[in-house]
């Protein structure tokens, strides 16, 4: 990846990351570790590489997304809202009654937004049947989806794992977001999924393990997914907790807790300062 | 009754599919490891390559459907009532209720009447808990004739679909002529002293009540309510209002189904007495199906038992 088109993904996962830190403060709730973890890898995968279209978010053959860690909404919502989906604005209303942006993606009314999760583990299976219907119907488009290192404790993600290697879906890529926090603790200690590359490998998976906080990994990650063969592909992508924020940065209690004010003008002014250091 | 011709409501999933297979090809069939079972095997006999098989995975195999339709497309799925409604209820409230998709769930071997397997395959609480999505359109058809005609208007119908269909060879009531509507009840016997609402397999059973209690002078109106949900108001408050009381009959607990549906209404809009046939709040056990359906006092019989308790309860 050339140092300029790097830079420029690392400004906007910065504003990403500003917006998801702009949301939950004004909900006063949601879940900024989380968010702040897999904010590159969405940032990489809506800016530089889905074929998605803001004017016309319900395009027939667009590439489709499923946030399958449905709790990182803010990190979603940032990420749309910084492509042109909606204002991002709109942002300060994340969970608030009457707003669109639902605590959990909400598919029936976010732009952008191909389908409702939040449920753990479900969100892959949608992914899967997604990427099925692009197959079936001869559709040609990719679908991509993103899993928590804590969510892969849940058995249907394994069940959509061994369906989606059985019916030889190519066209499916899931970033598994090993931040390695989940809300009781560290997953090794609540119920440790590891090792998660061996076990998508022993589901017939493609495994490229990666750190999901570096666009040129990322970006090497997705290329060598879709050189064309028919297995499903998984990304286990190393990443960072509460990224951005220095006190947020793996910190177990950062999961589903607002900054305060005070702790938000600190966080602004640490991603303020990020920002401007790459311009 | 030896020239009653019987067929399970299970056969109408499966010809179904195939008929509208026939016309139309922008559907996918999933079922999880019980398609001979569940008659999709018939659908994929005739086109294997529009069929998937999930494996014992429902809960997969929901959210698969629900990912299929958030691209457009339109997607049976099955397996037993047990496995669909009960093992996958979250993932059909949260992937496919929730987002309003166009998923057919078509669920066979509800019911006492799976027989023998017993208990942990008799399934009498889907009604019950499908019912409480919102959004969630029931059907319960009463012979193979209706099953075909819902699955008909399931595929014309856009949005998350629930039918529930037997396993046990059931009498056919109806002819081609019969026209099902979502949401319509049918009356198919008229009536002043009582009515019998009645959905599934209970339909062809309240028919005998009905003609047990003319011969005892007592005319009974008969309703087959093949869609639970959302369930016709109007004539369930017609019938309130015309014959003072009601009978629900169903292959269902007395907890959630039919019976609460209808009491919900007449308690709301015109309250008269309600009297229930059902399965009572208890589980099954293992028994060849007809002997269970005369054990758990299933039968018209039963039901004409019923309304003449009922007739005493009129004010």
């Amino acid at each position: 990846m050339n140092p300029q088109k790097q830079q420029e993904l690392q400004k906007i996962a910065c504003k990403v990351r500003m917006g998801i830190i702009e949301g939950v403060h004004a909900a006063k709730a949601g879940h900024p570790g989380g968010s702040l973890s897999c904010a590159d890898i969405l940032t990489y995968l809506y800016f530089n590489h889905m074929n998605i279209n803001p004017a016309e978010p319900k395009m027939e053959n667009r590439d489709r997304f499923v946030l399958s860690k449905g709790h990182a909404a803010p990190a979603l919502y940032a990420t749309l809202a910084e492509r042109g989906f909606f204002p991002v604005e709109n942002l300060k209303t994340l969970r608030k009654i009457g707003s669109i942006l639902q605590g959990h993606p909400d598919m029936k009314n976010i732009p952008g937004v191909d389908m409702s999760t939040g449920s753990l583990g479900q969100g892959i299976s949608a992914a899967v049947g997604m990427a099925l219907s692009s197959k079936h119907f001869g559709s040609n488009y990719n679908v991509y989806t993103i899993l928590g290192d804590g969510e892969i404790e849940e058995g249907q993600v394994w069940e959509a794992a061994m369906f989606a290697a059985n019916k030889k879906l190519g066209n499916l890529v899931a970033f598994v977001d090993l931040n390695n926090l989940q809300i009781d603790g560290t997953v090794d200690e609540v119920n440790s999924p590891k090792p998660v590359d061996k076990k998508f490998q022993a589901f017939g998976w493609n495994v490229i393990c990666i750190d999901g906080n570096d666009f040129s990994q990322i970006e090497s990650a997705l290329a060598e997914a879709q050189k064309g063969n028919d297995k499903p592909t998984a990304i286990i992508a190393t990443t960072v907790k509460g990224k951005g924020v220095s006190y947020m940065e793996n910190v177990v209690g950062w999961h589903g807790v607002a900054p305060n004010d005070e702790q938000y003008e600190i966080a602004m002014a640490e991603l303020k300062a990020q920002l401007e250091a790459l311009n | 009754m030896a020239d009653v011709i019987k067929k399970a409501t299970r056969e109408a999933y499966g010809s179904g599919l195939i008929k509208l297979g026939k016309k139309y090809d922008d559907f996918i069939v999933m079922d999880a490891d019980l398609a001979a079972a569940t008659k999709a095997g018939m659908f994929k006999k005739e086109f294997p390559e529009r069929f998937y098989n999930c494996g014992i995975a429902e809960q997969n195999m929901i959210g698969i459907a629900a990912g299929i339709a958030a691209t457009g497309k339109k997607v049976f799925a099955s397996s037993f009532a047990m496995f669909a409604a009960g093992r996958a209820f979250e993932q059909i409230r949260n992937s496919v209720g929730y987002p309003h998709l166009n998923v057919k769930i078509c669920a066979t071997h509800a019911g006492i009447s799976v027989g023998e397997d017993g208990a942990t395959h008799q399934c009498n609480e889907d009604i019950g808990i499908l019912r409480t999505i919102p959004g969630m359109v029931i059907i319960n058809p009463a012979d193979v004739v209706e099953g075909e005609k819902a699955m008909e208007a399931m595929y014309d119908y856009e949005g998350p679909c629930y039918a529930r269909f037997g396993r046990l060879a059931v009498p056919v009531i109806f002819d081609d002529d019969y026209k099902f509507e979502i949401g319509k009840a049918v009356t198919l016997k008229e009536g002043t002293d009582v009515t019998i609402i009645a959905t599934g397999l209970m339909v062809a059973e309240a028919l005998i009540a009905h003609d047990i209690l003319k011969e005892q002078g007592i005319s009974a109106r008969i309703i087959n309510m093949a869609t639970i949900k959302p369930i016709d108001r109007e004539a369930i408050v017609k019938a309130a209002k015309e014959t003072g009381v009601i009978v629900t009959a169903e292959e269902h607990s007395i907890i959630g189904g039919l019976a609460s549906a209808v009491c919900e209404v007449v308690a709301e809009e015109y309250p008269v007495h309600v009297v229930k046939v059902g399965v009572n709040d208890e589980f099954g056990f293992s028994g060849p199906a007809n002997d269970l359906l005369d054990k758990f006092g299933l039968r018209g019989v039963n039901i004409a038992e019923k309304a003449k308790e009922a007739l005493k309860l009129k004010k």
